[in-house]
Protein backbone atom coordinates (compact mmCIF):
# COMPACT_ATOMS: atom_id res chain seq x y z
CA UNK A 1 0.00 0.00 0.00
CA UNK A 2 1.92 3.01 -1.15
CA UNK A 3 -0.83 5.11 -2.60
CA UNK A 4 -0.01 8.71 -3.34
CA UNK A 5 -3.59 9.73 -2.77
CA UNK A 6 -3.53 9.67 1.02
CA UNK A 7 -5.79 12.12 2.76
CA UNK A 8 -4.56 14.77 5.17
CA UNK A 9 -5.62 12.52 8.08
CA UNK A 10 -2.98 10.02 7.12
CA UNK A 11 -0.34 12.77 6.90
CA UNK A 12 -1.39 13.96 10.34
CA UNK A 13 -1.09 10.47 11.73
CA UNK A 14 2.32 10.14 10.15
CA UNK A 15 3.35 13.36 11.90
CA UNK A 16 2.17 12.03 15.26
CA UNK A 17 3.53 8.53 14.93
CA UNK A 18 6.73 8.92 12.94
CA UNK A 19 7.90 12.52 13.10
CA UNK A 20 7.61 12.33 16.89
CA UNK A 21 10.69 10.10 16.82
CA UNK A 22 12.89 12.34 14.68
CA UNK A 23 15.37 12.99 17.50
CA UNK A 24 15.87 9.28 18.12
CA UNK A 25 16.19 8.73 14.37
CA UNK A 26 18.80 11.45 13.89
CA UNK A 27 20.76 10.47 16.99
CA UNK A 28 21.11 6.90 15.73
CA UNK A 29 22.05 7.92 12.17
CA UNK A 30 24.48 10.54 13.45
CA UNK A 31 26.32 8.01 15.59
CA UNK A 32 26.29 5.30 12.91
CA UNK A 33 27.71 7.44 10.09
CA UNK A 34 29.46 10.02 12.32
CA UNK A 35 29.11 12.97 9.93
CA UNK A 36 26.20 15.37 10.57
CA UNK A 37 25.63 16.14 6.89
CA UNK A 38 25.52 12.45 5.93
CA UNK A 39 23.17 11.79 8.83
CA UNK A 40 20.79 14.51 7.65
CA UNK A 41 20.69 13.08 4.13
CA UNK A 42 20.06 9.62 5.53
CA UNK A 43 17.19 10.85 7.67
CA UNK A 44 15.65 12.62 4.73
CA UNK A 45 15.80 9.42 2.69
CA UNK A 46 14.65 7.21 5.58
CA UNK A 47 11.64 9.42 6.24
CA UNK A 48 10.59 9.37 2.62
CA UNK A 49 10.86 5.59 2.78
CA UNK A 50 8.89 5.52 6.01
CA UNK A 51 6.21 7.62 4.42
CA UNK A 52 6.05 5.33 1.45
CA UNK A 53 5.67 2.24 3.60
CA UNK A 54 3.51 3.82 6.28
CA UNK A 55 0.51 1.85 5.00
CA UNK A 56 2.30 -1.30 6.10
CA UNK A 57 2.81 -0.04 9.64
CA UNK A 58 0.46 -2.09 11.80
CA UNK A 59 0.63 -0.10 15.02
CA UNK A 60 2.95 -1.16 17.84
CA UNK A 61 6.27 0.41 18.74
CA UNK A 62 6.60 3.33 16.30
CA UNK A 63 10.08 4.24 17.50
CA UNK A 64 11.30 0.73 16.73
CA UNK A 65 9.63 0.87 13.33
CA UNK A 66 11.29 4.19 12.49
CA UNK A 67 14.68 3.16 13.86
CA UNK A 68 14.63 -0.03 11.80
CA UNK A 69 14.24 2.01 8.61
CA UNK A 70 16.89 4.52 9.71
CA UNK A 71 19.26 1.71 10.54
CA UNK A 72 18.79 -0.01 7.18
CA UNK A 73 19.30 3.26 5.35
CA UNK A 74 22.43 4.02 7.39
CA UNK A 75 23.99 0.62 6.78
CA UNK A 76 23.23 0.79 3.04
CA UNK A 77 24.98 4.15 3.02
CA UNK A 78 28.00 2.73 4.85
CA UNK A 79 28.18 -0.32 2.56
CA UNK A 80 28.19 1.91 -0.46
CA UNK A 81 30.44 4.69 0.74
CA UNK A 82 32.59 3.31 3.54
CA UNK A 83 32.64 -0.50 3.31
CA UNK A 84 35.81 -0.66 5.40
CA UNK A 85 33.93 0.66 8.43
CA UNK A 86 31.70 -2.43 8.45
CA UNK A 87 34.26 -5.20 8.77
CA UNK A 88 34.03 -5.74 12.51
CA UNK A 89 30.99 -7.76 13.47
CA UNK A 90 29.80 -9.15 16.76
CA UNK A 91 31.87 -12.15 17.63
CA UNK A 92 30.25 -14.30 20.25
CA UNK A 93 33.22 -16.59 20.59
CA UNK A 94 35.35 -13.98 22.33
CA UNK A 95 34.64 -14.20 26.00
CA UNK A 96 34.59 -11.02 28.03
CA UNK A 97 35.56 -11.62 31.61
CA UNK A 98 34.71 -9.31 34.45
CA UNK A 99 37.61 -6.91 34.65
CA UNK A 100 40.37 -8.27 36.86
CA UNK A 101 41.94 -5.04 37.97
CA UNK A 102 39.09 -3.10 39.52
CA UNK A 103 38.96 0.09 41.49
CA UNK A 104 41.55 2.37 39.92
CA UNK A 105 39.67 2.69 36.65
CA UNK A 106 36.49 3.88 38.26
CA UNK A 107 38.27 7.00 39.46
CA UNK A 108 39.90 7.47 36.05
CA UNK A 109 36.57 7.25 34.28
CA UNK A 110 34.96 9.85 36.46
CA UNK A 111 37.38 12.52 35.28
CA UNK A 112 37.19 12.06 31.49
CA UNK A 113 35.88 15.08 29.65
CA UNK A 114 33.07 14.83 27.15
CA UNK A 115 35.23 15.44 24.07
CA UNK A 116 37.38 12.48 25.01
CA UNK A 117 34.31 10.34 25.51
CA UNK A 118 32.91 11.44 22.16
CA UNK A 119 36.19 10.55 20.43
CA UNK A 120 36.40 7.19 22.17
CA UNK A 121 32.84 6.31 21.15
CA UNK A 122 33.47 7.45 17.58
CA UNK A 123 36.49 5.14 17.41
CA UNK A 124 34.54 2.01 18.38
CA UNK A 125 33.55 -0.45 15.64
CA UNK A 126 30.14 0.51 14.31
CA UNK A 127 28.27 -2.41 15.91
CA UNK A 128 29.67 -1.60 19.32
CA UNK A 129 28.91 2.07 18.91
CA UNK A 130 25.39 1.14 17.97
CA UNK A 131 24.58 -0.94 21.05
CA UNK A 132 26.05 1.70 23.37
CA UNK A 133 23.97 4.42 21.70
CA UNK A 134 20.78 2.34 21.83
CA UNK A 135 21.26 1.27 25.43
CA UNK A 136 22.87 4.30 27.08
CA UNK A 137 21.61 7.23 25.03
CA UNK A 138 18.29 5.91 23.77
CA UNK A 139 17.55 3.93 26.95
CA UNK A 140 16.33 0.81 25.12
CA UNK A 141 15.97 -2.55 26.87
CA UNK A 142 17.80 -5.73 25.76
CA UNK A 143 14.56 -6.99 24.25
CA UNK A 144 14.01 -3.81 22.24
CA UNK A 145 17.59 -3.80 20.97
CA UNK A 146 17.39 -7.51 20.10
CA UNK A 147 14.27 -6.94 18.02
CA UNK A 148 15.70 -3.90 16.28
CA UNK A 149 18.98 -5.62 15.40
CA UNK A 150 17.30 -8.97 14.76
CA UNK A 151 19.78 -10.81 16.98
CA UNK A 152 19.26 -12.93 20.13
CA UNK A 153 19.14 -11.21 23.53
CA UNK A 154 22.27 -13.11 24.58
CA UNK A 155 24.15 -11.53 21.69
CA UNK A 156 22.94 -8.08 22.73
CA UNK A 157 24.21 -8.74 26.22
CA UNK A 158 27.63 -10.00 25.20
CA UNK A 159 27.99 -7.31 22.53
CA UNK A 160 27.17 -4.63 25.05
CA UNK A 161 29.70 -6.06 27.52
CA UNK A 162 32.44 -6.08 24.88
CA UNK A 163 31.50 -2.60 23.69
CA UNK A 164 31.70 -1.21 27.22
CA UNK A 165 34.99 -2.93 27.84
CA UNK A 166 36.51 -1.52 24.64
CA UNK A 167 35.17 1.93 25.40
CA UNK A 168 36.67 1.81 28.86
CA UNK A 169 40.04 0.62 27.55
CA UNK A 170 40.13 3.38 24.95
CA UNK A 171 39.35 5.98 27.57
CA UNK A 172 42.07 4.71 29.85
CA UNK A 173 44.56 4.73 26.96
CA UNK A 174 43.54 8.27 26.00
CA UNK A 175 43.91 9.42 29.58
CA UNK A 176 47.40 7.93 29.76
CA UNK A 177 48.44 9.63 26.50
CA UNK A 178 47.07 12.92 27.73
CA UNK A 179 49.02 12.49 30.97
CA UNK A 180 52.25 11.91 29.04
CA UNK A 181 51.72 14.98 26.90
CA UNK A 182 51.12 16.94 30.09
CA UNK A 183 54.44 15.77 31.53
CA UNK A 184 56.45 16.74 28.47
CA UNK A 185 55.24 20.33 28.59
CA UNK B 1 25.65 -17.28 45.07
CA UNK B 2 28.95 -18.22 43.50
CA UNK B 3 30.75 -15.24 42.08
CA UNK B 4 31.82 -17.10 38.94
CA UNK B 5 28.19 -17.28 37.85
CA UNK B 6 27.37 -13.72 38.67
CA UNK B 7 28.91 -12.03 35.63
CA UNK B 8 25.71 -12.30 33.60
CA UNK B 9 23.63 -11.34 36.60
CA UNK B 10 25.77 -8.29 37.19
CA UNK B 11 25.22 -7.04 33.64
CA UNK B 12 21.52 -7.75 33.74
CA UNK B 13 21.21 -6.10 37.15
CA UNK B 14 23.15 -3.07 35.97
CA UNK B 15 20.85 -2.70 32.96
CA UNK B 16 17.65 -3.12 34.99
CA UNK B 17 16.84 -6.42 33.29
CA UNK B 18 16.38 -8.60 36.40
CA UNK B 19 13.00 -9.24 37.94
CA UNK B 20 12.45 -8.09 41.51
CA UNK B 21 13.28 -11.42 43.17
CA UNK B 22 16.56 -11.95 41.33
CA UNK B 23 17.40 -8.31 41.72
CA UNK B 24 17.07 -8.51 45.50
CA UNK B 25 19.07 -11.73 45.57
CA UNK B 26 21.84 -10.05 43.62
CA UNK B 27 21.84 -7.08 45.99
CA UNK B 28 22.37 -9.56 48.84
CA UNK B 29 25.32 -11.02 46.94
CA UNK B 30 26.77 -7.55 46.41
CA UNK B 31 26.96 -6.96 50.15
CA UNK B 32 29.36 -9.83 50.57
CA UNK B 33 31.29 -9.62 47.31
CA UNK B 34 33.73 -6.70 47.04
CA UNK B 35 34.77 -7.83 43.55
CA UNK B 36 31.27 -7.54 42.11
CA UNK B 37 30.65 -4.33 44.03
CA UNK B 38 33.80 -2.77 42.55
CA UNK B 39 32.89 -3.92 39.03
CA UNK B 40 29.43 -2.42 39.44
CA UNK B 41 30.90 0.91 40.60
CA UNK B 42 33.16 0.94 37.57
CA UNK B 43 30.27 0.29 35.18
CA UNK B 44 28.32 3.03 36.91
CA UNK B 45 31.24 5.46 36.52
CA UNK B 46 31.32 4.78 32.78
CA UNK B 47 27.57 5.26 32.50
CA UNK B 48 27.69 8.46 34.55
CA UNK B 49 30.32 9.95 32.30
CA UNK B 50 28.35 8.91 29.20
CA UNK B 51 25.27 10.59 30.58
CA UNK B 52 26.89 13.81 31.68
CA UNK B 53 28.78 14.23 28.40
CA UNK B 54 25.67 15.29 26.45
CA UNK B 55 26.31 12.83 23.67
CA UNK B 56 22.69 12.66 22.53
CA UNK B 57 22.35 14.37 19.17
CA UNK B 58 18.84 15.79 18.74
CA UNK B 59 17.70 16.54 15.18
CA UNK B 60 18.64 20.07 14.09
CA UNK B 61 15.64 22.32 13.46
CA UNK B 62 16.54 22.73 9.81
CA UNK B 63 16.32 18.95 9.35
CA UNK B 64 12.89 18.86 10.96
CA UNK B 65 11.79 21.57 8.55
CA UNK B 66 13.39 19.80 5.60
CA UNK B 67 11.69 16.48 6.37
CA UNK B 68 8.31 18.17 6.91
CA UNK B 69 8.62 20.13 3.69
CA UNK B 70 9.31 16.99 1.69
CA UNK B 71 6.34 15.03 3.01
CA UNK B 72 3.11 16.84 2.12
CA UNK B 73 4.26 17.09 -1.51
CA UNK B 74 4.15 13.30 -1.58
CA UNK B 75 0.98 13.09 0.41
CA UNK B 76 -1.13 15.32 -1.79
CA UNK B 77 -2.26 14.27 -5.22
CA UNK B 78 -0.44 16.11 -8.01
CA UNK B 79 -2.10 19.50 -8.71
CA UNK B 80 -5.83 18.88 -9.00
CA UNK B 81 -6.82 19.27 -12.62
CA UNK B 82 -9.76 21.46 -13.48
CA UNK B 83 -11.00 19.18 -16.20
CA UNK B 84 -13.63 16.65 -15.21
CA UNK B 85 -12.29 13.43 -13.83
CA UNK B 86 -13.45 10.28 -15.52
CA UNK B 87 -15.64 8.04 -13.37
CA UNK B 88 -12.92 5.43 -13.05
CA UNK B 89 -10.65 7.96 -11.29
CA UNK B 90 -13.35 8.83 -8.78
CA UNK B 91 -13.79 5.13 -8.09
CA UNK B 92 -10.06 4.79 -7.55
CA UNK B 93 -10.10 7.67 -5.08
CA UNK B 94 -13.06 6.19 -3.23
CA UNK B 95 -11.24 2.86 -3.04
CA UNK B 96 -8.11 4.57 -1.72
CA UNK B 97 -10.13 6.31 1.00
CA UNK B 98 -11.82 3.05 1.96
CA UNK B 99 -8.46 1.30 2.20
CA UNK B 100 -7.00 4.15 4.25
CA UNK B 101 -9.96 3.98 6.65
CA UNK B 102 -9.65 0.22 6.88
CA UNK B 103 -5.93 0.43 7.63
CA UNK B 104 -6.53 3.17 10.15
CA UNK B 105 -8.96 0.98 12.04
CA UNK B 106 -6.70 -2.05 11.85
CA UNK B 107 -3.73 -0.10 13.14
CA UNK B 108 -5.34 0.53 16.54
CA UNK B 109 -3.90 -2.17 18.77
CA UNK B 110 -6.34 -4.45 20.49
CA UNK B 111 -5.87 -4.09 24.24
CA UNK B 112 -8.22 -4.98 27.03
CA UNK B 113 -11.57 -3.30 27.47
CA UNK B 114 -12.79 -0.74 24.98
CA UNK B 115 -13.14 2.01 27.58
CA UNK B 116 -9.67 1.49 29.02
CA UNK B 117 -8.41 1.40 25.45
CA UNK B 118 -9.90 4.77 24.58
CA UNK B 119 -8.63 6.26 27.81
CA UNK B 120 -5.11 5.04 27.15
CA UNK B 121 -5.22 6.50 23.64
CA UNK B 122 -6.42 9.80 25.02
CA UNK B 123 -3.51 9.71 27.46
CA UNK B 124 -0.99 9.08 24.69
CA UNK B 125 -2.50 11.91 22.61
CA UNK B 126 -2.23 14.23 25.60
CA UNK B 127 1.37 13.13 26.17
CA UNK B 128 2.29 13.91 22.55
CA UNK B 129 0.52 17.27 22.74
CA UNK B 130 2.33 18.12 25.96
CA UNK B 131 5.70 17.63 24.25
CA UNK B 132 5.00 20.33 21.70
CA UNK B 133 6.86 23.55 22.58
CA UNK B 134 5.44 25.39 25.58
CA UNK B 135 2.84 22.76 26.49
CA UNK B 136 4.68 20.58 28.94
CA UNK B 137 4.37 22.47 32.21
CA UNK B 138 2.22 25.10 33.86
CA UNK B 139 4.35 25.12 36.97
CA UNK B 140 8.02 24.41 36.57
CA UNK B 141 9.68 23.22 39.71
CA UNK B 142 11.69 20.36 41.03
CA UNK B 143 10.25 20.98 44.48
CA UNK B 144 7.26 18.84 45.42
CA UNK B 145 6.28 21.51 47.99
CA UNK B 146 5.89 24.03 45.17
CA UNK B 147 4.11 21.73 42.75
CA UNK B 148 1.56 20.31 45.19
CA UNK B 149 0.10 23.63 46.46
CA UNK B 150 -0.02 24.90 42.89
CA UNK B 151 -2.92 22.51 42.26
CA UNK B 152 -4.93 23.97 45.20
CA UNK B 153 -8.16 25.49 43.95
CA UNK B 154 -7.57 24.16 40.44
CA UNK B 155 -8.75 20.62 41.14
CA UNK B 156 -11.42 19.09 43.36
CA UNK B 157 -8.86 16.69 44.83
CA UNK B 158 -5.30 16.87 46.14
CA UNK B 159 -2.94 14.78 44.01
CA UNK B 160 -0.07 13.11 45.85
CA UNK B 161 3.20 14.68 44.64
CA UNK B 162 6.40 12.72 45.22
CA UNK B 163 9.87 13.55 43.99
CA UNK B 164 11.92 10.57 42.84
CA UNK B 165 15.16 12.41 42.06
CA UNK B 166 17.25 10.12 44.22
CA UNK B 167 15.86 7.12 42.31
CA UNK B 168 16.76 8.73 38.98
CA UNK B 169 13.33 10.15 38.08
CA UNK B 170 13.45 13.84 39.06
CA UNK B 171 10.17 15.75 39.20
CA UNK B 172 10.36 18.70 36.82
CA UNK B 173 6.90 20.25 37.00
CA UNK B 174 3.17 19.88 36.69
CA UNK B 175 0.15 21.08 34.75
CA UNK B 176 -3.61 20.81 34.55
CA UNK B 177 -4.98 18.49 31.90
CA UNK B 178 -8.35 17.22 30.76
CA UNK B 179 -8.76 13.46 30.41
CA UNK B 180 -11.86 11.25 30.42
CA UNK B 181 -14.11 14.32 30.69
CA UNK B 182 -12.60 15.65 33.88
CA UNK B 183 -9.78 17.88 35.07
CA UNK B 184 -6.79 15.85 36.13
CA UNK B 185 -3.36 16.50 37.54
CA UNK B 186 -0.41 15.87 35.24
CA UNK B 187 3.00 15.61 36.89
CA UNK B 188 6.07 15.69 34.71
CA UNK B 189 9.13 13.59 35.53
CA UNK B 190 12.31 13.16 33.62
CA UNK B 191 14.53 10.15 32.99
CA UNK B 192 17.65 11.21 31.07
CA UNK B 193 16.26 12.52 27.76
CA UNK B 194 12.80 11.08 28.32
CA UNK B 195 9.82 12.87 29.78
CA UNK B 196 7.22 10.95 31.75
CA UNK B 197 3.73 12.34 32.13
CA UNK B 198 1.96 11.02 35.23
CA UNK B 199 -1.80 11.59 35.16
CA UNK B 200 -3.69 11.37 38.45
CA UNK B 201 -7.38 11.54 39.33
CA UNK B 202 -9.65 10.07 42.06
CA UNK B 203 -10.29 6.39 41.41
CA UNK B 204 -13.42 5.40 39.55
CA UNK B 205 -13.65 1.90 40.96
CA UNK B 206 -12.41 1.38 44.49
CA UNK B 207 -9.64 -1.10 45.17
CA UNK B 208 -5.95 -1.22 44.40
CA UNK B 209 -4.79 -2.41 40.98
CA UNK B 210 -1.22 -3.45 40.25
CA UNK B 211 0.74 -1.67 37.48
CA UNK B 212 -0.04 -2.92 33.96
CA UNK B 213 1.94 -1.97 30.87
CA UNK B 214 0.64 -1.50 27.34
CA UNK B 215 2.15 0.02 24.21
CA UNK B 216 0.35 2.50 22.02
CA UNK B 217 1.96 4.15 18.98
CA UNK B 218 5.37 3.33 20.36
CA UNK B 219 4.69 4.89 23.74
CA UNK B 220 4.53 2.82 26.88
CA UNK B 221 1.58 3.38 29.17
CA UNK B 222 1.47 2.01 32.71
CA UNK B 223 -1.73 2.21 34.73
CA UNK B 224 -2.44 1.35 38.34
CA UNK B 225 -4.67 2.32 41.25
CA UNK B 226 -4.00 2.85 44.92
CA UNK B 227 -4.53 5.30 47.78
CA UNK B 228 -7.94 6.18 46.28
CA UNK B 229 -6.38 7.46 43.05
CA UNK B 230 -6.07 6.17 39.49
CA UNK B 231 -2.66 6.64 37.88
CA UNK B 232 -1.50 6.59 34.27
CA UNK B 233 2.19 7.05 33.43
CA UNK B 234 3.14 7.51 29.78
CA UNK B 235 6.52 7.92 28.12
CA UNK B 236 8.74 6.83 25.26
CA UNK B 237 10.99 5.41 27.96
CA UNK B 238 11.44 1.63 27.70
CA UNK B 239 8.87 -0.48 29.48
CA UNK B 240 11.21 -1.89 32.13
CA UNK B 241 12.29 1.53 33.39
CA UNK B 242 8.76 2.90 33.19
CA UNK B 243 7.65 -0.17 35.16
CA UNK B 244 10.29 0.61 37.75
CA UNK B 245 8.93 4.17 37.96
CA UNK B 246 5.40 2.82 38.52
CA UNK B 247 6.64 0.39 41.15
CA UNK B 248 8.32 3.18 43.09
CA UNK B 249 5.11 5.20 43.13
CA UNK B 250 2.69 2.38 43.79
CA UNK B 251 4.52 1.14 46.87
Amino acid sequence: MQDEKWGSGQTERFEQVVLAHLDAAYNLARWLVRKPQDAEDIIQEAYLRAFKFFGGYQGGDARAWVLKIVRNTSYSFLEKNRPASLVEEFDETIHTAVSEQSGVEGALLQSVDSQMLRDALDELPVNFREVIVLRELEGMSYQEIAELLAIPIGTVMSGLARARKQLKERLIRMRAEEGQRGLRK
Amino acid sequence: MACENSEHLLRAYFDGELDLVRSLAFEEHLKTCPRCAAELREQQALRDSLRTAHLYEPAPDRLRARVRAALPAQARPQTVSTTRRPLIEWLAIAAAILIAVFLGVKAIPDIGGQKQNLLAEEIVASHIRSLQPGHLMDVESTDQHTVKPWFDGKLDFAPPVVDLATQGFPLVGGRLDYIGRRNVAALVYQRQKHFINLFIWPEEKSGAKLPEVQTIQGYNVVSWSGKAMDYFAVSDLNSSELGQFANLLSR
